[in-house]
């Protein structure tokens, strides 16, 4: 009868929890796209099974991403999962040896030392030894954990989220398991002696209270109890996202994306989101004084179907937060995905759109809508081409339409993709071979959105750098000390962090800051954010200009319009484009007679003399 | 001439402010208030990539949305490419990339509105 009482509330809970997993699991992948399917069970057959089950053994137990951003806080995360897996693995094993048998029952492991009372067997000793160290390890966890929620500053962490009151039921049960389970076991270890350092010990301290025997069956009561309770409290809690990360490696690695619509895949990623708030700290709309809109509210509003427009618009999508993440979660792409489905019912017509007769040439350039409010970017622009000698096509000099992106961001993907068409026409038909971009907010959706075949784009970084490298361009240096400032679509956007450097380093003093590559700033002029006001933006532009100026630089660099308009409000600083630098620091030693011919010298800086 | 077709015909050219519809005006100035500010300066018309490439006209906008005038509101609106020119340019700082996501918004539940009536 009591054994029954043992084993009843961790079966009943252990047998919820699986048929809610399998219920959860079967539903979201049955609601992914007839190809993701296959995609996901092609994948299961190939080596990629291999990276996934390291993936998540790396990232689930050992939270590598988590040490990175702070040790002790990985320590935490890892004491409790890994030590815990090692508890129910090697459990398993010593359970298997002292019966002799492959198959035993589940429950047995986790109260072995209640029903296994001192017989010896194979290894016995060392088994006992290492449950109790696994233990103690695992218990070191709790501890921290603990210490966590009242000094979170010794963690690396200044903001966390709030615990719903599930949340709560749940973090409640998963402290008491492991304590519990020690007491338990340290009275079995005083009657049977089958504990070893630790249990041991402590069953030699609780021998000293009379009864002590009669606390043992309880104390196994409370233990099973509070693992039932917490297996029946995971579904609702935020350690859904245990199991639910793994499935997630699993269909991320089959190469698994949101297409512009929300399925499965987007019910995997919330629910494989933790909340533990480590998206917060580096979020600059905290500087700005906007707390309830980062991507783990967002991820929340979604699991709860309560997301309104003021607080889905209200982001940079600067993709701090996705650097940030430990779970990986794609928080841009689901966010964009969300706007895209608010604005399903929105309307658009550009049916004043024209098919201008597209010009023959070698090159198109396409300024974009922000770089005509930069004029200094697009004359360095003409004069770069100019000096190259390249026939090429201004696209958008007098008139074109926006390149799409914008509207991609504010979640219009049908009326972006009737610019996308127009201007996609229009560079077919010049048939140049090579397009060339100067702002990286057009580059990310020429990169990801236009069907382009045999066309290359290239932002006007790398162009540059193939004409320094076919001797078109040559640059000197210019005694002056720059910072350069990664703007949001160009770095954690596209990836480029090394050319717009490379390029520098033959201007001047190019000086390496803290918050450079994926940990810079946004300029706060995102075109990302609907909502914000711009004395919210200035805040943010303030602390990215304090944090330069720190370094005394003579020049800001960037290598977006938006940026350079958004640091033009601040005086105290001179900011450039990375093309008017280049164009400042260029020499004419190289320059071909050819092309020196058809080059207006008017268009020459006037200190540089032909 | 259509800009001066109110020349035409006897029609009253009185306008009455009562009748204004100002659903949608309210409901704009609730979540982005800093359009009262408007001074109407047209810094935004001038910039406009849309109105590059048409007659869409920013202050206009703003004009249809004081008047209420929904039905031509709601057909001008659409022209818009949201590249965000406006709001970069506007003297006042107010966020116009919203007004008109709000007006899209407000637009499309008048008429889901209109269509459950």
């Amino acid at each position: 009868m009591n054994e029954k009482l043992i084993i009843f509330p961790f079966l009943a809970g252990m047998i919820y929890l699986f048929s809610i997993l399998l219920l959860r699991g079967f539903k979201w992948i049955n609601r992914l796209s007839k190809i993701d399917k296959l995609r996901l069970f092609q994948s299961i057959r190939t080596r990629r099974t291999f990276k996934s089950l390291w993936e998540a053994f790396r990232e689930g137990l050992i939270h590598r991403n988590i040490y990175r951003k702070h040790p002790l806080l990985g320590y935490m995360h890892m004491s409790l999962a890994f030590g815990w897996f090692l508890l129910i693995l090697f459990g398993h094993f010593e359970a298997q040896i002292a019966t002799k048998s492959f198959t035993v029952p589940l429950y047995l492991p986790v109260f072995f030392r209640y029903f296994e009372s001192g017989g010896e067997f194979l290894f016995s000793r060392t088994f006992a030894f290492l449950m109790d160290l696994f233990l103690l390890l695992v218990l070191s966890g709790v501890a921290l954990a603990m210490l966590k929620r009242l000094q979170r500053k010794f963690f690396g962490m200044k903001r966390t989220t709030r615990l719903r009151p599930g949340d709560q039921i749940a973090l409640t049960s998963l402290w008491l398991i492991f304590p519990l389970r020690l007491f338990a076991e340290s009275i079995s270890a005083y009657l049977h002696h089958n504990g070893h350092f630790l249990t041991n010990s402590l069953g030699q301290l609780l021998g000293r209270f009379e009864n002590i025997g009669a606390m043992h069956t309880p104390a196994y009561i409370a233990y099973s109890l509070t693992l039932g309770f917490f297996f029946v409290a995971l579904p609702n809690s935020r350690y859904m996202h245990i199991p639910t990360e793994i499935l997630l490696i699993f269909l991320r690695n089959a190469g698994i994306k949101l297409k512009k619509q929300n399925n499965g895949y987007t019910q995997v990623q919330v629910y494989s989101c933790s909340r533990c708030g480590i998206c917060l700290d580096n979020c600059q709309l905290n500087t700005a004084g906007i707390r309830d809109t980062q991507s783990v509210y967002i991820l929340k509003n979604i699991r709860n179907k309560n997301l309104d427009d003021e607080t889905l618009f209200n982001c940079l999508l600067c993709g701090k937060c996705q650097n940030d993440c430990p779970v990986r979660i794609d928080t841009i792409d689901l966010r964009i995905t969300q706007r895209i489905e608010s604005t399903l019912q929105y309307n658009s017509s550009y049916e004043y759109l024209q098919d201008y007769s597209a010009q023959k040439s070698d090159v198109v350039y396409f300024a974009g809508c922000m770089t005509h409010l930069t004029p200094g970017i697009i004359s360095a622009m003409e004069k770069i081409f100019a000096l190259a000698g390249e026939n090429y096509w201004f696209l958008d000099k007098e008139k074109a339409p926006c390149c799409g992106r914008p509207l991609m961001l504010a979640g219009q993907y049908d009326a972006a993709s009737e610019l996308i068409e127009n201007n996609r026409r229009k560079i077919l038909d010049s048939g140049a071979k090579t397009l060339v971009v100067s702002c990286p907010i057009c580059y990310k959706v020429f990169m990801e959105d236009y069907d382009l075949p045999d066309i290359r784009v290239l932002f006007h970084v790398e162009y540059m750098l193939e004409l320094v490298a076919s001797k078109k361009l040559s640059i000197g240096q210019i005694p002056q000390r720059m910072v350069y400032h990664d703007p949001c679509e160009l770095g954690r956007g596209s990836g480029m962090y090394e050319e717009p450097r490379q390029l520098l380093k033959m201007s001047g003093e190019l000086i390496p800051i803290k918050n450079e590559k994926e940990k810079a700033f946004c300029c706060g002029g995102s075109l990302g954010n609907l909502k914000i006001k711009q004395a919210e933006r200035n805040l943010i532009r303030q602390q990215a200009v304090a944090d330069y100026q720190s370094y005394e630089p003579d020049l800001l660099v960037t290598a977006c319009p938006m940026c350079k308009k958004t640091f033009g409000r601040d005086k105290q600083l001179q900011v450039m484009d990375i093309s008017e630098v280049i164009v400042q620091s260029l020499t004419f030693s190289h320059v071909s007679e050819e092309s020196k011919s058809e080059f207006k010298t008017e268009m020459l800086p006037e200190e540089i003399e032909l | 001439m259509s800009d001066f077709d109110f020349l035409k015909g006897s029609v009253s050219r009185q306008i009455d402010f009562d009748k204004f519809d100002t659903r949608l005006l309210k409901s704009v100035l609730m979540h982005e208030p800093s359009f009262l500010t408007c001074m109407s300066c047209g810094g935004c018309t001038a910039t406009c990539s849309a109105g590059n490439l048409t007659d869409f006209n920013v202050r206009k906008i703003g004009l249809m949305l004081r008047q209420g005038d929904l039905s031509k509101l709601s057909t001008e609106i659409d022209k818009c490419m949201f590249c965000g020119k406006c709001t970069l340019v506007c003297p006042r700082d107010i966020n116009i990339r919203n007004v008109v996501l709000l007006i899209k918004k407000g637009i499309s539940q008048l008429n889901t509105e209109k269509a459950g009536v």
